[in-house]
């Protein structure tokens, strides 16, 4: 009986381990991107009409922008689709990344409790509501994990004047994690949190946090698409993946990143082009 | 206590509504989870009853090490394969890295020290008991560990499962070499961690609850095996 349960067990297994190779018979890319495009629900409305129009299945992994990039680096994207500028600019330079697209924005917010210690709601200025932050020793949960959130979230503290490692431990928090755990954490510390407004619309453990500070321009977040280079790595799948990027940046792929929306708010800014 | 309510809902209406897209990730979640605890067993066992029946130099500390191994953290074995899978790495010409073959692979990694170090002890303990009898039989070293495998299989099952478990309720691994793919990596723990990251902590403990219900299922059809099978060999 037992031998006849693993024979049985045996069989299950191999048959298992048969399919994966199978299913991948199925053209396919693989997309290095980031948390904010998959969490907020974007590539779940985008790449099933891609997926429909060329018959090519695009695999996402969502990491931090950083991470992301690191991917396309080793090789193992295809496609990277993130959004620090600067560090996509250099990815390209060093001649890991072919041409580099921009996509579409969305903008940052600044969520925060309701109780507001730092007396920063409403606001429209992102640096003066840092200082603020500072100066109150307000509770402020960061990413800390070198995503493209962070990153911009960090430039706004450099431009803010302050280096928020001098209250590293006390008020400034590093979760060293993704937008979605670093919520969860602000919303358990009542603290303030830099959040991209993809995420935070669709995030739902909330509490007591709501959108402090929005409309700065300095909140523009920038979205960009680039080909990893086959020159460095043969095996990048060159024509599956530049029909893609050239999809996104095409009208129609404008037309349906503008088109997805939580309830009546519009995510994503299609700009590709401009 | 309000979302530990919730979650029993979302636990009841996901086992409910049954849908592809939860079928598929508890599919996968089995199919890789088994197949790495049946690798394992494959590896761990002979490995486990071999250093039970043989004395050899450096036994001592293989054996600590083994102990110690059952201890891998998953997210050091899921980084070391990522790294050993990856374009960049020794085998990157294979191409598997974000496949099921790829979270196989590293669950392998994660449980094979834990079936062959359990094995051993096992394995040992009844070599101790019947060592002499064994012996009086004349039975080769080979012949005494295959006779003390068969002797000793309700509780190497035990064994198999506590790996099973282990496969199944590991996230740190697979999330890195699978990279949670939706509809070709994602199983049962990334889908949990996914929707934890969303703030959807009701659908993620519900999701929890489907887990733990599944692995009870499979370890109480284990148990009838095991039941029907003393009843006919005694």
């Amino acid at each position: 009986m037992a031998i006849m349960m693993r024979r049985a067990l045996l069989v299950l297994a191999l048959s298992g381990l048969l399919q994966a190779p199978m299913a991948a018979a199925q053209q396919f890319i693989t997309v290095a991107s980031t948390t904010s495009t998959e969490q907020s629900g974007l590539f779940k409305h985008l790449l099933p009409v891609f997926e429909k129009k060329t018959g090519t299945q695009v695999r996402v992994v969502a990491l931090g922008t950083g991470q992301a990039l690191d991917m396309g680096r080793r090789g193992d994207a295809d496609v990277v689709f993130v959004h620090d500028k600067v560090a996509e600019q250099k990815f390209v330079a060093d001649g890991f990344g072919v041409q580099r697209f921009e996509v579409m924005y969305n903008d940052f917010v600044l969520v925060g409790p309701k109780a507001d210690p730092a007396k920063i709601a409403g606001g429209k200025n992102i640096t003066d509501a840092y200082r603020k932050i500072a100066a109150a020793a307000a509770p402020f949960a960061s990413r800390g994990d070198k995503s493209g959130t962070h990153a911009a979230e960090l430039r706004l503290w450099k431009s803010a004047g302050i280096d928020p490692q001098t209250g590293k431990g006390s008020w400034y928090r590093e979760t060293g994690s993704g937008m979605g755990p670093t919520l969860n954490t602000a919303s358990a510390m009542n603290a303030y949190s830099f959040t991209d407004r993809g995420t935070w619309l669709s995030f739902r453990n909330r509490g007591d946090l709501v959108i402090v500070v929005e409309g700065d321009e300095q909140l523009f977040n920038q979205y960009g698409v680039m080909l990893v280079n086959p020159a460095k790595h043969p095996h990048v799948k060159k024509d599956l993946g530049q029909a893609f990027v050239d999809w996104v940046i095409s009208a129609e792929g404008q037309k349906v990143i503008a088109d997805y929306k939580i309830g009546a708010d519009q995510l994503f800014f299609p700009n590709a082009g401009r | 206590m309000n979302s530990l309510v919730e979650a029993f809902g979302a636990a009841w209406r996901l086992i409910a509504g049954f849908d592809d897209e939860l079928a598929q990730v508890v599919g996968l979640s089995l199919q890789v989870s088994l197949t790495a605890v049946v690798i394992a067993t494959l590896i761990g066992l002979p490995i486990g009853a071999m250093i039970a029946v043989e004395r050899f130099r450096g036994r001592q500390t293989l054996i600590v090490l083994l102990n110690a191994l059952m201890g891998l953290p998953p997210v050091v074995v899921g980084l070391v394969v990522y790294l050993l899978l990856s374009r960049a790495g020794p085998l990157g010409s294979l191409g598997i890295l974000f496949t099921p073959t790829a979270m196989v692979i590293a669950q392998t990694v994660l449980i094979t020290p834990i079936i062959a170090a359990l094995s051993r002890q096992i394995i040992e303990d009844a070599w101790r008991e019947y060592d002499e009898q064994l012996r009086s039989l004349g039975a080769q070293r080979l012949n005494a560990a295959m006779t003390l495998i068969w002797d000793t299989r309700f509780s190497l099952l035990t064994i198999v499962l506590a790996g099973f478990g282990r496969a199944a309720a590991e996230v740190g691994a697979v999330m890195i070499v699978g990279g949670n793919i939706a509809g070709v990596t994602r199983v049962m723990t990334t889908t949990i961690a996914l929707e934890t990251s969303k703030g959807d902590l009701p659908l993620a403990l519900g999701l929890g609850i489907v887990l733990i219900t599944l692995v009870i299922v499979l370890n109480a059809l284990a148990a009838v095996i095991r039941e029907m099978a003393l009843r006919r060999y005694g």
